[in-house]
């Protein structure tokens, strides 16, 4: 964004004040980090994963067949999901959210999201 | 309970491929014949009788999981082996009436994929009934593609019935309102208007249904069945003769119980592992040379005066 030339130490400086003061850090962290949920052979792997409030979750179609993320309660859903395609969905609220495959209904994983 | 069945089921279409590999006439089909209200697969009759069944009846052709638009490895151009089959379909000696597709037209549902699907299938010039598969239905709306194009004179997410020739056919959707934990699924609205419709049918009147899914119990591990199959089946009790015809499973699987013959027609698009032989469903890569035997379509025979279907599977190879 910024396209102005400075020296490399006030470029230090002026990011870590505007980090120390908005907190801009954290999505940015949450984005490198983002756990993975991956489906392959018809599966969630992991099954269950329990992840801090704010957490962003990728899940990843490794499958040769598309599949769809469905939360049972329908807090979420994903369009189908071919194959390589993410869906991604930021965990805010603490709680069980048990979710399924809307296309193949036998496939079900939960996220837990607790502080 | 049901693994006994599976494995059963596992034999006979094993076995009953082999046989029709035998028939020098069979085309690449399933052929079925009714009479005498317990349908006979016609690899039990000789093939004299089986060619003056087809000759004197009528015979539908099922088509099934084309899925226009997948290009993985199992096969990276389903749209050729479905203009393969249909160059067969066409070549056949006897025409058939009209076809059936038991769904997955398209791979994702989309537009591309009908448009190329409805070219190479309707180009042919037959009738063609269909119900959706799950992949059909992917769109943004969620379906809307499919029924906008297929859903004219259909009620709900596309069920429907007609009648040809003194048989009453059944439409049925099982691939919508998935439920977490569940197999495939009809739905009690889907159900009460099955009760009604099957009111008006004697109980001698010869019944084929067809649905995406297998209304049977194949495979519940791989989700392979449909939740609330028994009560359409309780519906279907007091008829002589029920034909059930489904897609889903890429394979040939058959079960005869009581009045009624659950069959599944093979795919023109890859093949899937029988149940439990890998670690889960989906498209399996075979050497090119073995894909196109592991394809086809399945051609029914209905005999005038007759009780029995026949059907005949036949691969593309």
């Amino acid at each position: 964004m910024l396209c102005i030339r400075l020296p490399a130490r006030h470029m230090v400086a002026i990011l870590t004040a505007f980090a120390l003061t908005t907190g801009t850090c954290q999505p940015l962290r949450a984005a490198v980090d983002a756990p993975m949920v991956k489906i392959e052979n018809f599966a969630f792997t992991p099954h269950e994963l329990t992840v801090k409030p704010g957490t962003r979750v990728i899940f990843r179609n490794d499958d040769d067949i598309p599949h769809l993320v469905v939360a049972n309660d329908s807090s979420f859903r994903s369009k189908a999901l071919d194959t390589g395609d993410t869906y991604e969905f930021t965990f805010t609220k603490a709680g069980d959210f048990a979710y399924f495959c809307g296309l193949h209904p036998h496939m079900q994983g939960k996220i837990t999201v607790a502080p | 309970m049901t693994h006994h069945h599976d494995e059963d089921s596992g034999r006979d279409g094993i076995s009953r491929r082999h046989a029709l590999e035998c028939m020098i006439w069979a085309g690449t089909g399933v052929l079925w014949t009714i009479s005498g209200g317990i349908p006979v697969s016609l690899n039990l009759l000789g093939a004299a009788q089986a060619a003056e069944a087809m000759a004197s009846g009528f015979t539908f052709l099922q088509i099934s999981d084309s899925h226009i638009g997948f290009d993985k490895a199992a096969n990276p151009h389903a749209i050729d082996t479905l203009k393969e089959a249909m160059g067969k379909i066409q070549a056949l000696p006897q025409k058939p009436a009209f076809m059936i597709h038991t769904g997955d037209i398209t791979h994702l549902s989309k537009p591309a994929q009908f448009d190329n699907a409805a070219q190479i299938i309707d180009g042919a010039g037959f009738d063609v009934h269909y119900v959706p598969g799950e992949h059909d239905l992917i769109d943004d709306g969620n379906g809307k593609a499919y029924l906008d194009r297929y859903g004219k004179g259909t009620r709900g997410a596309g069920w429907y019935s007609f009648d040809q020739n003194g048989v009453h056919f059944v439409a049925l959707v099982n691939v919508v309102n998935l439920k977490a934990g569940g197999l495939g699924n009809l739905g009690p609205e889907q159900l009460a208007w099955l009760a009604d419709d099957l009111k008006a049918v004697s109980a001698s009147t010869p019944i084929v249904v067809f649905a995406h899914i297998p209304l049977w119990a194949v495979y519940p591990e791989w989700g392979w069945g449909t939740d609330d199959a028994a009560q359409a089946l309780a519906l279907l009790k007091r008829f002589g003769s029920v034909t059930v015809l489904n897609g889903h499973i890429h394979q040939i699987m058959q079960k005869v119980e009581g009045n009624v013959t659950f069959h599944t027609a093979r795919s023109t698009a890859f093949p899937q592992p029988a149940p439990g032989t890998a670690a889960s469903p989906g498209p399996m890569t075979v050497p090119a040379g073995q894909l196109r035997g592991l394809l086809g379509t399945s051609s029914v025979n209905v005999k005038q005066g007759g009780k029995d279907l026949a059907i005949i599977d036949s691969t593309l190879a």
